[in-house]
């Protein structure tokens, strides 16, 4: 049972500091990407979509090298005196914000592309400034948006394997979650302490999944009423 | 008039010298003698000069030289496409692409190597649509703007009243009629404290009764307040009611420019090939009797008109079409119209639709115009030629205002 708690609490804070980190990041990348007329779209979008098809072994594959001793990122972490962030849980961290940036980012791009630009010239004339513009404008009229990206992002986070399998391994109270726990209780043959695990990720799954869609019915709802 | 005959270049002369610091100091020494025109020199004026050259498939070129005077109304009429709506957004700092210069009341607001951002533009800006914040209540859009010039809730308070926002004010933007959301715009720029207020076709998406709703609300607005109004429309009725000034543009340039009534009357101006051709004239109501009729005192001489809303003492704006207008070599006691005037031709024009636009100048003023269409065989047959003395006759009169 303290197995589970300790990788409940592993999943819940990588989970929420993965999702934080990825809408500070995530929001000015997907303004631009969804303002921009510059010829870096294209691949740039490319490389946000890019873990929504690549084998998640892959990413961590070249994230391990990446962070290894010989590796770019492993040495640069050495020489501000971290050490290596293979097999740590910054490193999970690291992993996670990369392996869910589109499912953050897309839903935001999609908003804020959907906005109509010229309420920004109307608040501008109210004498907002910009970033005064998108707190009162942009983040009240893209709300919907916000949040589709805060429970895809967590969700996606929750639900990851391969990558944490590769990065972060299987240690318990650093990077050892509740899918690697699952994974280890099969291995052992222990089915029922997977069972709950496999039935509890599930009904999150669901019930995730069944909130937006409520929400999303209850604000199509609304927009129908406000015309 | 040479004068109506400016260019948009020969309009802004001293626009071509560099003299934006010349302006400053010349303030500072006022034994200097004045360098330039007195709308240029006065403390307050609006001097745009904007170039706009847009490549590709939407092709378009906006070259304006135009010195605008700080108070009233200035409207820039001109179909849609001329570049009247780029004018305002630029002028509030929205079109990055325009090059140019602005300066609004000795500020400077752009020049080569400055461009104040929108935000820092003191403006009001009213566009068509009246693009209120959806997600805000009524009070809330109003107070958006008026918090962050630090309004007082004195202004707050008489801004409400003046333009009757009250009952809306706890209402949802999605539950204002066209006409309300145009009120409670032009309330949300009137709290911003501007130097200036754009308009851009606010009535343009208005039903008729709503329209003159508002452009009573406008007029009421241009007497109680000394922030001059720019108004960008294509619709006569709108120009002529509230035009102070006026510059009529066409194809990204300035036709004319010049005081609304010389530009609206001057028989050369583009409005008058047009089928509403006519002139406009300042009148102010002598009396009225028990069936409405109202007699006008104006440059032109007595008029009568029938206007249900007016009292004695009310100055308004009357328009004199064209074709309302007959010609007779006699003075008529026998007929029914009611303002017959001696007149003089001036000149014989090519009006639209195959008739001539006749010039004529009316009463004991010499420049005030009045233009009567009539048909060829009518010029034929009564000899007119210019310097005849004639009777106009004129149908009716419509009141503007």
């Amino acid at each position: 049972m303290t197995a589970i708690l300790a990788a409940l609490w592993v999943t819940l804070k990588l989970a929420t500091l993965t999702t934080v980190i990825l809408l500070l990041l995530g929001t000015p990348l997907a303004w631009w990407l969804a303002r921009t007329r510059s010829r870096l779209k294209a691949p740039l979008s490319a490389i946000v979509a890019l873990p929504m098809v690549l084998p998640p072994t892959v990413l961590g594959f070249y994230l391990l090298v990446m962070l290894g001793p010989e590796g770019p990122l492993g040495q640069l972490t050495h020489a501000i005196g971290w050490g290596s962030l293979a097999f740590t849980f910054w490193g999970l961290l690291l992993a996670s914000v990369l392996y869910s940036l589109p499912f953050v980012v897309q839903p935001l791009q999609a908003g804020f592309a959907s906005l109509d630009t010229s309420i920004l010239d109307v608040a501008a004339t109210l004498r907002a400034s910009p970033f005064d513009r998108f707190k009162t404008v942009v983040i009240p009229l893209c709300r919907p948006a916000f949040i589709t990206a805060t429970v895809m992002g967590f969700a996606h986070t929750v639900g990851e394997f391969g990558v944490i399998l590769m990065v972060g391994g299987n240690i318990e109270g650093e990077t050892r979650v509740l899918s690697v726990l699952l994974y280890d209780r099969v291995e052992a043959m222990a089915y029922e302490q997977a069972h709950w695990l496999a039935g509890g990720l599930l009904i999150f799954s669901f019930v995730v999944l069944c909130l937006m869609q409520w929400y999303g019915q209850r604000l199509s709802h609304q927009q129908g009423e406000a015309r | 008039m040479s004068g109506h005959e400016h260019s948009s270049r020969g309009q802004a002369n001293h626009t071509s010298e560099p003299q934006v610091g010349d302006l400053e100091r010349a303030d500072q020494k006022p034994k200097r003698q004045p360098l330039f025109d007195v709308q240029a020199d006065g403390k307050n004026s609006i001097e745009l000069s904007l170039k706009l050259l847009r490549a590709g498939e939407a092709a378009f070129e906006l070259s304006v030289d135009l010195t605008l005077p700080s108070s009233g109304t200035t409207v820039i009429f001109g179909p849609s496409g001329g570049g009247k709506t780029t004018i305002l957004r630029a002028i509030a700092g929205l079109e990055p692409d325009v090059k140019g210069h602005i300066r609004i009341n000795q500020q400077t607001w752009q020049a080569p190597g400055v461009f104040v951002p929108a935000h820092q533009r003191r403006v009001g800006f009213v566009f068509q649509h009246s693009a209120l914040l959806p997600h805000l209540s009524v009070e809330q859009n109003l107070r958006y703007g008026w918090q962050r010039v630090g309004g007082t809730a004195a202004e707050y308070a008489q801004c409400v009243e003046q333009l009757d926002l009250a009952p809306l004010l706890q209402r949802a933007i999605g539950q204002l009629s066209g006409g309300e959301r145009q009120r409670v715009a032009l309330g949300r720029a009137l709290l911003t404290r501007p130097d200036i207020l754009l308009l851009d076709e606010p009535l343009a998406a208005l039903d008729a009764a709503r329209r003159s709703e508002i452009l009573g609300v406008l007029e009421r607005l241009k007497q109680t307040t000394t922030i001059p109004f720019l108004y960008v429309t294509h619709a006569v009725d709108e120009m002529s009611r509230l035009a102070d000034y006026l510059v009529l543009m066409k194809g990204g340039r300035v036709r004319q420019a010049g005081p609304a009534l010389e530009v609206m009357n001057h028989p050369d101006a583009p409005l008058a090939l047009r089928d509403d051709a006519g002139v406009v004239v300042q009148a102010t109501v002598e009396q009225r009797d028990a069936h409405g009729l109202l007699t006008l005192q104006s440059p032109m001489g007595t008029l009568y008109a029938h206007g249900p809303a007016h009292a004695p003492g009310d100055r308004l704006r009357v328009r004199i079409h064209a074709r309302d207008v007959s010609l007779a070599l006699s003075h008529h006691s026998d007929t029914s119209m009611l303002n017959i005037l001696p007149v003089t031709v001036l000149a014989i024009r090519d009006g639209a639709g195959g008739q001539a636009l006749i010039e004529l100048s009316a009463g004991n003023q010499p420049q005030q115009r009045l233009l009567a269409k009539i048909s060829y065989a009518s010029v034929a047959r009564l000899n007119i030629a210019p310097g005849l003395a004639l009777w106009a006759q004129i149908k009716a009169v419509a009141l503007l205002v």
